[in-house]
């Protein structure tokens, strides 16, 4: 597909989205125009601005990237949610305990914690795909479920403070430093260096899809998975490969939270962005790189409800994401059908 | 007594769901909306209630409203054959994003809409659920729409062969589902007298749950449905007399038990075979 097909679906959503929007701010009698300055110069018109995007895009982006590297396997999933929770968790409590280990160490070590237990989590998905052929788009929302309840039930038996719904907080040596020590016109944001291990993971999924054997499998089996098995490519072993991965994924997207901006694990603090990986990687059409743009488009409007909040509910980005998820779903099934016509 | 009717209580909008998962699937449609699907419908009822003052056209209301998002759900993903998935997870967010827009707008809360009037029985609820129960078994198997929407999920070539025009049928079948899951949704505002901010809180995903669990089959699903409410009334029982059973674990009784049964526990549960893909007349 030529580049100005592919952004052709987006632009459309936009366009949709801006015309629900502008509906939804005259009802509660606003001017659009005035609600959509506002909205751009509290987002991308201010550093402070720009740095909560940065915060809001960074879960974001890993949370698209564990929906649409399974998906280029042919595998959905939608428990990103769920992984995120289980590896925030993990991350939370090694955190906490590693105050004797000196910093690049400590930090390094929470972040396995979030990638493993995120792993390990999606990884039960893939075994019961590929041991019971249990479809994974059923089981991993089963996994988010379970997940919050898990959570909740380590977390006020044992995890959580006496006196909070949180966990300790992580030592000092297990925290990411703000982005502000890069750049300190940033200071004041909650974006932190977590950013950056979330651009590089986007780059190392594209690495790895387009130019690792592993990658070059799971995009076989996700084409036809009968001409993957044809050639010798294990379908259990990528399957269940695609989906661990994911949740490692999902896992590292909580560290913005946990290692860069609370330093504690607190339920709920994922608001959904488990499920806003999946419109990301829509948005992105599963490519690991243009995950990126995907990510801060959908940061930017989180973070604009929040600044338009005072004139018109803040609720009216939701709507206005699901209308962007709906227009560029159908956008690229029509566009991809002409393509292949 | 009063444990029986918590259980009648909980599994109303759990069958009520899970019954319009049923038509909608069987029919070849995933429906992840039943979730977004309560929630408008519960709103549809408070509002259509509150502002004319008269329970019956509050639930018409609801219904109308659960209607309306299925269908938008149905025309992206079988009109202009958007990833079925996406376009349910899409219609969720509405749903809850929407209500709360309209909630802040109609009543000015961000938590719940003012007292309405409702029936202060649920009798008519389990009546219509009941009824909705033998009627979907019903239609499906006696019936010939039934019979064509069980086509449409299996071999939409074969049904369009025959003269079947799928997209209508799939159509039919996910504003059916979307009337339901409102009624389900009508009963959540009526039982609590007033709408309040995400009040469906997951049951939509326990529907979908309880009708894999039936294996795709209305009364099956019911049956489901009637399970987790038990198990659901007996730990509310088991919490209000002090003895100590994590909530926790009652909670992840349907999720654990849906995982079984796609594993093969109790005979393994399979979906209709073209669940999931849209299909278009060569």
């Amino acid at each position: 597909m030529t580049m100005r097909r592919a952004l052709l679906g987006p632009l459309g959503a936009l366009l949709v989205a801006t015309a629900v929007g502008s509906l939804l701010v005259l009802a509660y009698g606003q001017a659009p125009a005035q609600v959509w300055m506002l909205l751009l110069r509290g987002t991308w018109g201010n550093a402070y601005g720009i740095g909560q995007v940065l915060y809001k895009a960074t879960p974001l982006m890993c949370a698209g990237l564990a929906v649409a590297l399974p998906l280029r396997a042919g595998l959905f999933n939608i428990g990103a949610e769920g992984q995120l929770t289980v590896g925030a968790l993990a991350a939370a409590v090694v955190g906490a305990h590693a105050a004797r280990l000196p910093a690049p160490l400590a930090i390094l070590l929470v972040i396995a914690a979030a990638a493993l237990a995120g792993g390990a989590w999606a990884s039960i998905a893939g075994g019961l795909r590929t041991r019971f052929g249990a479809h994974e788009v059923i089981t991993t929302i089963m996994l988010n479920f379970l997940a919050a309840a898990l959570v909740n039930w380590l977390g006020t038996r044992w995890l959580y403070l006496r006196e909070a719904q949180h966990t300790a907080e992580l030592a000092a040596s297990a925290r990411l430093p703000r982005l502000a020590v890069l750049a300190s016109a940033l200071h004041g944001s909650a974006a932190s260096l977590a950013l950056l291990v979330a651009l590089a993971l986007c780059g190392a999924a594209a690495w790895l899809l387009f130019r690792t054997r592993l990658g070059f499998e799971m995009r076989a089996v996700g084409l036809s998975p009968l001409a993957a098995e044809t050639a010798h490519i294990a379908l259990g072993r990528t399957t269940f490969v695609a989906l661990a991965l994911a949740g490692a994924l999902a896992g590292v997207g909580s560290i913005a939270f946990v290692q860069g901006y609370k330093y504690y694990f607190e339920e709920g603090f994922t608001g959904g962005v488990g499920y806003m990986g999946i419109a990301v990687a829509v948005l992105a059409r599963n490519h690991p790189l243009a995950i990126i743009p995907a990510a801060l488009f959908f940061g930017t409007l989180s973070q604009g409800g929040l600044v338009v909040n005072f004139l018109v509910p803040k609720e009216m980005v939701d709507v206005l994401q699901a209308v962007v998820i709906v227009a560029v779903a159908v956008a690229s099934a029509q566009l991809g059908r002409r393509g292949r016509a | 007594m009063s444990f029986l009717l918590q259980v009648v209580r909980i599994t109303i909008p759990y069958a009520l769901a899970a019954l319009g998962g049923a038509l909608s699937e069987r029919g070849g449609v995933i429906n992840i909306a039943l979730e977004g699907t309560l929630l408008v419908g519960a709103f549809g009822g408070a509002v259509g209630a509150y502002y004319t003052h008269n329970a019956l056209l509050g639930l018409l209301c609801g219904i109308g409203a659960g209607a309306a998002l299925q269908l938008v759900h149905g025309l992206a993903c079988v009109r202009w054959k958007a990833d079925q998935i996406v376009s349910g997870l899409a219609a969720n967010l509405l749903a809850l994003g929407a209500t709360r827009f309209f909630l802040k707008l109609c009543f000015d809360s961000t938590a719940n809409s003012p007292r309405i009037a409702a029936w202060r029985t649920g009798a008519p609820f389990l009546i219509m659920a009941l009824a909705a129960a033998f009627l979907a078994h019903g239609l499906l198997y006696g019936t010939r729409f039934g019979l064509r929407l069980r086509a449409c999920g299996e071999h939409p070539e074969a049904a369009r062969t025959l003269g079947v025009q799928v997209a209508r049928v799939r159509l039919a079948a996910v504003a059916l589902a979307g009337a339901l899951a409102g009624l389900g949704g009508v009963w959540l505002a009526f039982d609590q007298h007033k709408f309040v901010d995400n009040m469906s809180a997951g049951r939509g995903y326990v529907a979908l749950a309880a009708m894999i669990f039936g294996k795709w089959r209305p009364l099956p699903a019911c049956a489901a449905c009637l399970l987790f409410g038990l198990a659901e009334a007996a730990q509310i029982g088991l919490q209000a007399s002090g003895i100590g059973l994590p909530t926790q674990l009652v909670q992840m009784l349907p999720y654990l038990m849906t995982i079984l049964a796609l594993t093969g526990g109790g005979g393994r549960a399979r979906g209709p075979a073209a669940l999931g893909t849209p299909y278009e007349a060569e």
